[in-house]
């Protein structure tokens, strides 16, 4: 029977085909997204079951809810599944996958199959670590530091290690895969300075990705082998030096950070730029500083170590190119607030989530100032401070920003409307119970309660009871979207190709996209984020109009 | 589209773009390798830094010899690999496939000879991990041991780059005898020359590193 054409959706990539194969194979980047979204969503209930229970033990003094090893092993899976799993990958693949070629106006990105093998490394990796949880666990921490991990831990180590080095390759194939195709794949007329700033923050963090991911690989290679064969390069007892493996490990791990933050800070230009209907004060700024977070990244690494035993000169130098970083860091601040100074602002949900990544990241950034102060540090080092602080870059940043960017393109990826009530509740709750959660943490942090202990002085119980409330109000706001993201999938009101009315190419093709993206090859003839200058009073006009029509 | 070939995906607009992509991508996993191996030589130069002496005593226990006809055998494979990707660009089919076949031998020979020098570590007794005897006090000779610790590692991984590399040509070979990989197909073979010359490159470090300190320092 044929339909009328009207009442026939048409050809999108998620009705193009159904048969699961051509979902487990496919070489388009937009269903990869897809798969890294529900595989990263599995990896983040792990981590968050683990930081549950982490939680719960620490509403009481004593040890009674789980034995302290069993707490050690609890904050690792933490640790492990939360940064490894989901904070690294959650923007770049998810969004960055579905994104990048579609605000290039490209068919797909340059190495297709690259793309999808980076995924089953990613998922192979991550069951690898996930049967290593099961087995037993491993209880390192998630930094794995020698000698303890390559010599004394009797946990699943190895099985874990080798789920890390290989989720470090798929790291790195999505990162050269961005870099590639940034440059070789745009539309005509698609410069570079009409580029999103999305594009220029995920084009600095594959630079990260694929300069820093290789020294990790090694390191956790050289704690494998010295596991298996005794080769002691970490090991002090042979002659070696498991310092070394702290360079090795930080010199990634810190620029990893800014593998979370800086696409955060993408689609937060983004979202900031839609909902104040302004072209972003200071383009080129923003996109610059992404590139000096970058480069001061790896120049950093050593903060980590200021009470580890290196060389107080190192210490000193490592303290001033960390205050570097706060330069860039502000000149983002600064000017996302510049841009939202006297435009018209609407609170939608995305941006109720930028707005909250905005404070949030100033009070993790400025905290880290305090934490590059070689003199505060050594108060502070190890404590609840230290966890607050990041806290807040990776989950008042990145966390929010990634919900913030689902929440947009949520539309364009489903081709339905997410609800807006729900959704303004969530993000709301969301940034209430966050709060809650960390912001005692400082207090704790700062009165001396370290981290990684399951007991602790009775004095600080309450603090300590006003987190665990808090994470509970978080796991309720993160229990909603997914439950309410879920159920638009079938009950949404079906999306309009270009819902919030923003600049870009990927808002100039139906929602979902057809397979390849564009009927024709889009050619750009504007700068970005043109918005129609007379766009506000006409909508203001509107919304005079309504009531009489 | 005006070019219609069968050689261009369907996401590229032209074969230029196509192989300009391939070309870059090749070069950025190049950069990913040296930072891999970059870690192993930041620890060479901190631990040469600690245990000058033991650096000299290891380097004396290598074969000099050995070591200098690798490095020959390993810079011929290269230029018959620049030779192979000119003949693919030419489409000379031919000679593409004998000087393939030509680099595989030359990398071949050169882990033969590598074995050798593995075996003959093993048989004097100085391999200082894995339950093998070792001939000296772990303990006391902490800087031999590192020394001999990051020659096997070092070398091993490049060894373990060099059979990913064979592999990979016997492929271009086979590939090349049914005729493929010729003129605007050619960018494989482009590819996987640029990563042979990165492994030969790394050689050229790891020769002067291991073998020659002790020359250097008067030890021969």
């Amino acid at each position: 029977m044929n339909l009328p054409a009207a009442a026939r959706p048409p050809r999108n990539y998620l009705n193009a085909s159904y048969s699961l194969h051509t979902w487990l194979f496919t070489l388009d980047h937009k269903r990869i997204a897809i798969l890294y979204l529900l595989t990263i969503t599995f990896f983040f209930v792990i981590g968050g079951v683990a930081a549950t229970i982490v939680r719960l033990e620490l509403m009481t003094p004593a040890g009674d809810l789980v034995e302290s090893e069993t707490y050690n092993k609890l904050f690792t899976i933490h640790g492990i599944t939360m940064i490894f799993f989901f904070l690294i990958p959650s923007i770049p693949t998810v969004l960055g996958n579905f994104l990048v070629p579609l605000m290039l106006g490209a068919r797909d990105l340059a190495f297709p199959r690259l793309n999808l093998l980076s995924y089953y490394l990613f998922a192979f990796g991550g069951l690898l670590t996930l049967w290593a949880i099961l087995a037993g666990g491993v209880d390192t921490g998630w930094t794995f530091y020698t000698p303890y991990s390559s010599t004394y831990s009797n946990t699943y180590v190895m099985t874990t290690a080798v789920g890390v080095f290989i989720t470090g390759f798929s790291s790195i194939l999505t990162g050269l895969n961005f870099i590639v195709t940034t440059h070789m794949m745009r539309a005509p007329g698609q410069t570079w300075f009409r580029l999103p700033l999305f594009i220029w923050s995920m084009y600095a963090t594959s630079l990260i990705m694929v300069l820093a991911t290789p020294v990790v690989t090694l390191a956790i290679l050289l704690v494998g082998l010295e596991r298996l064969f005794g080769i002691g390069i970490f090991d002090p007892a042979l002659g070696g030096d498991p310092l070394l493996f702290q360079h090795l490990f930080w010199f990634y791990s810190h620029p990893a950070v800014y593998i979370m933050i800086l696409p955060a800070m993408g689609v937060v230009s983004e979202l900031v730029a839609c909902f104040s209907r302004r072209r972003p004060f200071g383009y080129a700024f923003i996109g610059f500083s992404s590139f000096a977070i970058a480069v001061l990244s790896f120049l950093v690494w050593g903060h980590h170590m200021f009470v580890s035993g290196q060389s107080p000169y190192a210490g000193l130098v490592f303290s001033m190119l960390s205050f570097l970083v706060a330069i860039p860091s502000a000149v983002k601040v600064f000017n996302w607030t510049a841009t939202l100074y006297k435009a018209s602002i609407s609170y939608n949900t995305p941006m109720l989530y930028a707005l909250g990544f905005i404070g949030l990241f100033t009070v993790g950034g400025l905290t880290g100032l305090f934490l590059a102060t070689l003199a505060i540090d050594r108060h502070v080092h190890d404590t609840y401070f230290i966890v607050a602080h990041f806290h807040y870059i990776m989950v008042g940043g990145t966390v929010m920003a990634y919900l913030g960017g689902i929440h947009f393109w949520w539309p364009k990826m489903t081709g339905r409307m997410y609800p807006e009530g729900w959704a303004r509740f969530s993000a709301v709750l969301i940034f209430a119970g966050f709060n809650l959660t960390f912001f005692p943490q400082f207090i704790l942090g700062y009165l001396g309660m370290p981290r990684r202990y399951h007991v602790y002085p009775e004095e600080w119980q309450v603090l300590n009871v006003m987190s665990s409330a808090g994470a509970s109000i978080l796991a309720f706001g993160y229990f909603f979207p997914i439950t309410y993201l879920t159920w638009s999938l079938w009950y949404g009101a079906p999306a309009p190709p270009n819902p919030f009315g923003h600049t870009g190419l990927e808002w100039q093709t139906p929602s979902p996209p057809p397979t390849y993206n564009f009927d024709r090859v889009p050619i750009v003839e504007e700068e970005a984020y043109n918005f129609d200058p007379d766009d506000t009073q006409r909508k203001a006009r509107e919304e005079q109009e309504l009531p009489v029509g | 589209m005006a070019e219609h070939s069968r050689a261009l995906a369907h996401h590229f607009e032209n074969l230029e773009q196509q192989r300009d992509a391939g070309e870059l991508g090749m070069w950025l996993f190049l950069t990913t390798e040296i930072m891999f191996f970059g870690g192993l030589f930041l620890a060479y130069c901190v631990f040469r830094a600690w245990y000058p002496a033991e650096f000299v005593a290891g380097s004396e226990t290598m074969d000099v010899t050995l070591g200098t006809i690798n490095t020959a055998v390993l810079l011929t494979s290269s230029l018959s690999m620049a030779l192979a990707v000119r003949a693919a660009g030419q489409s000379q089919r031919r000679r593409l496939v004998a000087l393939l076949v030509a680099t595989t031998l030359l990398g071949v020979v050169f882990l033969g000879i590598k074995s050798y020098e593995y075996h003959h570590k093993y048989e004097e007794g100085l391999i200082p991990f894995g339950g093998f005897p070792f001939a000296y006090d772990t303990g006391r000779r902490a800087g031999l041991v590192t020394f001999l610790n990051l020659y096997f590692l070092m070398t091993g991984l490049h060894a373990f780059h060099m059979v990913v590399g064979i592999f990979m040509l016997l492929a271009l070979a086979v590939l090349a005898w049914r005729g493929g990989l010729l003129g605007e197909r050619s960018l494989p073979v482009h590819n996987i020359g640029l990563y042979w010359h990165f492994v030969d490159l790394v050689w050229v470090y790891l020769f002067p590193f291991f073998y020659l300190i002790a020359v250097r320092s008067g030890g021969h």
